[in-house]
């Protein structure tokens, strides 16, 4: 066991967990945050990704305690009182159905447009379709995924 | 009205969604709940000679280690398939008995032979590892070929030679001759390849045993609970239905896998009364694909005879299916009732004869797969046509746009009668989307670049709404195939739909609510739709087979008829008019002409004060339905896909993807485009990407995201989706269905334009680059430069 101390969505945590704990195990089963989902169990379908120190991870990718002392937001954190852009543009978008992938695909589209507003960088379809490799979704053949984040893009 | 039938109305239920507040089946914890994990035979076949589990009962946390045995020995019944065929020659299919856990003999890689109970999930898991199963390997049929070879391994006692049916639809001598006389014949051969549905939540079941009561409740990721229910009672004999309650709450995605109840619920539920304990059990990802059932996994020999003018006068198709190692359960339907009856397409064809070999192997269950043998028919149908055109030297377009069937009613040599349609405006519709004419400068622009350009159609039908109940009980249906609903206004005039079909994705607590919306002329707002949970809804069939807008909505009209009886007669009363004086809508009841009106919430307020009705009206305001359709729907739709092979790699990009659908009456143009998007990726998928591969021992290859394609953004282009629709005419609203039709129009599609780019018709399913790339290599084929 070890104690593993982290700001989640704002609120300080701490709690003893198995080393062998995934972040997202912790995210999920210790603090009850279930936006956050799993997917796989080899690291390729981003239903998990939550920001870590303001960076898209992959939290079935980390361990617990390699996020000691650090900054995570989940998917229940983003909304600021009013919806975050990109969740009201998956809305607008019809960007999702079954929503199992959605928390993880928001994660994905709010990282990757900092990234690129950062760079100074466009984020055009051909960009998108391309930083989304890590995430992968059944339902809606991404077409409403790329229009959401493309909207949300335009407006973050 | 711009929230009512047409309106592309935003999903109510997003918010809860893209917050992270969604509640599916993993995310809800009991209190003194223990986890499952199965231990799973690493062998395609063998004899199960002894289970010790000493080890693992000795290990921290473990509660228990119960085998199959114990299960039957409690009267756990055998899993069962709800579809009875016969053979050619009157037989009964051979089913061979699948127990939730394996007694003697294992069939498949990941049939479970034990499971232990332990208080956290990776106790649970590190028992599992430990119990320590004795095997005596036995021989391996791990594919069609190998399942019927001489000699093959016997899989089921009373299935031999590995056959379950050997069934036939349709005039073989008429067919025969026709065929024989024709002047031009196309044959080939045909795969389809074996597919894992892969919704992206994995199956997980917790189940509670309340012992004060004896009674059961199960979460589950179902599409239909109340089958699950149904099931698990009057076959599996867990508990009586009264005794069980079936929740399927937020449900990630199911494309036909979640239909099924599999080994692993009906494990829970029987170990939660052995332990009296809640029991949790959560798939991942490696353990879905070793235990969800698949889907196609078909070969087939198809012959099409036409006459000098291009007319078809026979089609011949003999095809293999693959039922892995226990029938599932709709999975004798599949390759029969659901595909040989779709074999005349969209064309009128006067001769057609099917046979079907369906046969046991080493591999997973097969059942319904988004689908469900309309794409395996849709596929041989449009690549016989294409193939044919080319052989011929006719115009593709121009072939099929002679042989549409262009008169309605339209009874087909095969069951099915089609009741509306205008295929050819589809086709016109698409090819005018695709710029069909303008195919030709492009092809030559790609060839000054190097490039292989193709296009090719598909123009699929489908049979949806699914089913009337006493068609398919003639044809073997263990269930009937209506929907219930129940519609509740409530004192203050909100509105409750409960409804038999499920959503786990569909956006049915929007378009349900669009359609009572306009109805009653509501605010959406004031309408919620209540969907799986059997304590809740009367009783449901659940979605599939693209039912839930034409048979579950049909119901919930049916409903709401019946509550605008009662709704006119309370109001008549008051406003002392005759009923059909009235007019409803804006929230009130009105009498046409006059300012005389009752608020809707006031009739409601009405029925349940009860202080003035009519005579003899009882109090409340609620119905209830079942609706039984008196036909399948008919979607249908012009598929166009135009592709560029680089010869020098094999890889295809998909330059532009049109379709064009004909639904029906659509309630909402955006989530059925969404279904249209969906449905067209996984079809791209399985033409491009995606297979489950077997070696010949029976081990998975394919059993994990780093080995099974799954179409990522990059892999697909933004699609272009458009309708031209033809009402439905058997069912009250008009509705054909739409979610199967991407997968069922896009693989031969896709194929055409690949096979018509690289010059070689032999291509098959998955189109990887390193297939493309051999038959442009064996084919010699060149980068045609006109
Ligand atoms: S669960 Fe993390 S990538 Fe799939
Ligand atoms: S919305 Fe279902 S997996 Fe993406």
């Amino acid at each position: 066991m070890t104690t593993v101390s982290m700001t989640v969505n704002g609120k300080a945590v701490s709690a003893d967990v198995e080393d062998r704990t995934l972040l997202v195990d912790y995210i999920r089963e210790h603090l009850r945050l279930t936006g956050t989902h799993v997917g796989c169990d080899t690291s390729q379908c981003g239903a998990c990704v939550v920001h870590v120190d303001g960076k898209a991870m992959k939290a079935c990718t980390m361990l617990a305690v390699t996020a000691d002392g650090a900054d995570v937001t989940t998917i229940e954190g983003v909304a600021n009182g009013d919806l975050h852009p990109m969740q009201k543009a998956f809305n607008d978008n019809h960007g999702l159905q079954c929503g199992f992938c959605t928390p993880g695909m928001i994660m994905s589209g709010i990282d990757m447009v900092n990234r690129y507003k950062a760079d100074g960088k466009t984020l055009d379809e051909t960009a998108i379709r391309h930083e989304l490799e890590g995430n992968i979704c059944r339902c809606t053949g991404y077409h409403n995924i790329v229009k959401s984040i493309q909207q949300a893009a335009g407006e973050m | 009205m711009s929230e009512g039938i047409g309106a592309p109305v935003k999903r109510k239920e997003d918010k809860r969604f893209t917050t992270g507040k969604g509640k599916y089946t993993d995310d809800i914890r009991m209190e003194n709940q223990a986890y499952a994990a199965f231990v799973r035979s690493p062998h395609a076949h063998a004899k199960v000679t002894n289970i010790d589990t000493s080890a693992a009962e000795a290990m921290d946390g473990v509660v228990a280690v119960l085998n199959g045995a114990e299960l039957t020995g409690d009267g756990i019944g055998n899993i069962i398939c709800g579809w009875a065929i016969s053979s050619k020659d009157g037989s009964p299919m051979n089913m061979g008995a699948w127990s939730a856990l394996a007694t003697d003999t294992v069939r498949y890689t990941g049939d479970a032979v034990a499971v232990v109970i332990a208080d956290s999930k990776a106790q649970a898991r590190a028992a599992a590892e430990v119990v320590n199963v004795s095997y005596d390997v036995l021989p391996v049929a791990a594919n069609i070929e190998a399942a019927i070879a001489s000699g093959a391994p016997q899989i089921h006692e009373n299935a031999p030679g590995n056959v379950i049916y050997d069934w036939e639809i349709g005039e073989k001598d008429a067919t025969d001759a026709a065929i024989a006389g024709a002047a031009h014949v196309t044959e080939m051969d045909i795969t389809n390849n074996r597919l894992a549905p892969n919704p992206m939540e994995t199956r997980a079941a917790i189940a509670t045993f309340d012992e004060s009561d004896d009674h059961y409740t199960l979460y589950t990721t179902s599409q239909n609970p109340h089958v699950a229910r149904l099931v698990l009672s009057a076959f599996y004999a867990v508990a009586p239905e009264n005794k069980l309650r079936v929740i399927a709450p937020d449900v990630g995605g199911g494309f036909g896998s979640k239909i099924y109840i599999y080994p692993e619920e009906i494990v829970c539920l029987w170990a939660s009364m052995k332990t009296k304990r809640s029991i949790k059990w959560t798939s991942d990802r490696s353990e879905a694909f070793l235990t969800d059932a698949h889907g196609r996994d078909h070969i087939t020999k198809a012959k099409m005879g036409f006459d000098a003018d291009g007319k078809i006068v026979g089609f011949k198709v003999s095809t293999k299916a693959n039922f892995g190692a226990y029938m599932s359960l709709f999975s004798s339907a599949v390759p029969t009732y659901l595909y040989a009856t779709l074999l005349s397409g969209t064309y009128n064809i006067p001769n057609i004869y099917c046979e079907v070999l369906a046969v046991y192997s080493n591999t997973n269950p097969v059942d319904a797969y988004r689908g469900a043998g309309r794409p395996e028919a849709s596929y041989v149908v449009e690549r016989m046509v294409e193939t044919a055109a080319r052989e011929m030297g006719k115009d593709p377009a121009e072939l099929r746009r002679q042989n549409f069937v262009r008169e309605f009613p339209h009874q087909t040599p095969v069951i099915m009668n089609y009741d509306s349609g205008d295929f050819e405006g589809n086709l016109d519709q698409a090819m005018a989307a695709a710029d069909w004419n303008g195919f030709s400068a492009r092809k030559a622009e790609a060839a000054a670049r190097g490039k292989m350009r193709g296009i090719g159609m598909a123009c699929y039908i489908e049979a949806c709404g699914i089913a009337p109940s006493a068609a398919v009980g003639s044809l073997g249906a263990g269930v009937g195939l209506w929907e219930s609903a129940e519609v509740r206004v409530n004192p203050v005039g909100t509105i409750e739909v409960l409804t038999g079909s499920h959503s786990h994705g569909q956006g049915h607590e929007t378009t349900f609510a669009q359609v009572v919306a306009e109805r009653f002329g509501v605010p959406l707002d004031s309408i919620n739709i209540v969907h799986g949970d059997t304590d809740k809804v009367q009783f449901g069939m659940g979605t599939y087979g693209s039912r839930s807008g034409p048979v579950g909505l049909s119901a919930i009209v049916k409903a709401c008829d019946k509550v605008e009886v009662k709704v006119r007669k309370i109001a008549a009363h008051l406003l002392e008019c005759n009923e059909d004086e009235l007019t409803i809508g804006d929230s009130q009841v009105k009498v046409e002409g006059t300012n005389k009106a009752l608020g809707w919430h006031e009739v409601g307020l009405a029925a349940y004060t009860a202080h003035n009705l009519p005579a003899d009206m009882e109090p409340g305001l609620k119905e209830g339905a079942f609706y039984d359709p008196e036909n399948f729907t008919f979607p249908m739709g012009c598929f166009i896909a135009e592709v560029e092979v680089d010869p020098e790699t094999g890889t295809t990009e998909i330059i532009k993807f049109v379709a064009s659908d004909d639904f029906g009456v659509i309630i909402n143009p955006m989530i059925v485009e969404g279904q249209v998007h969906g449905g067209i990726a996984q079809g791209i998928g399985q033409a491009m990407l995606e297979e489950v591969i077997y070696d010949d021992n029976g081990q998975q290859l394919s059993g994990s995201y780093m080995d099974y394609t799954m179409p990522r953004a990059d892999d697909l282009p933004s699609f272009v989706v458009e309708h031209h629709n033809t009402r439905c005419t058997t069912n009250p609203l008009g509705i054909k269905g739409c979610g199967e039709a991407g997968a069922i129009g896009t693989p031969p599609a896709i194929i055409n334009a690949i096979t018509d780019a690289i010059g070689d018709n032999s291509l098959s399913m998955p189109a990887t680059p390193s297939k493309v790339w051999a038959l442009i290599q064996s084919s010699g084929a060149k980068i045609a430069a006109e």
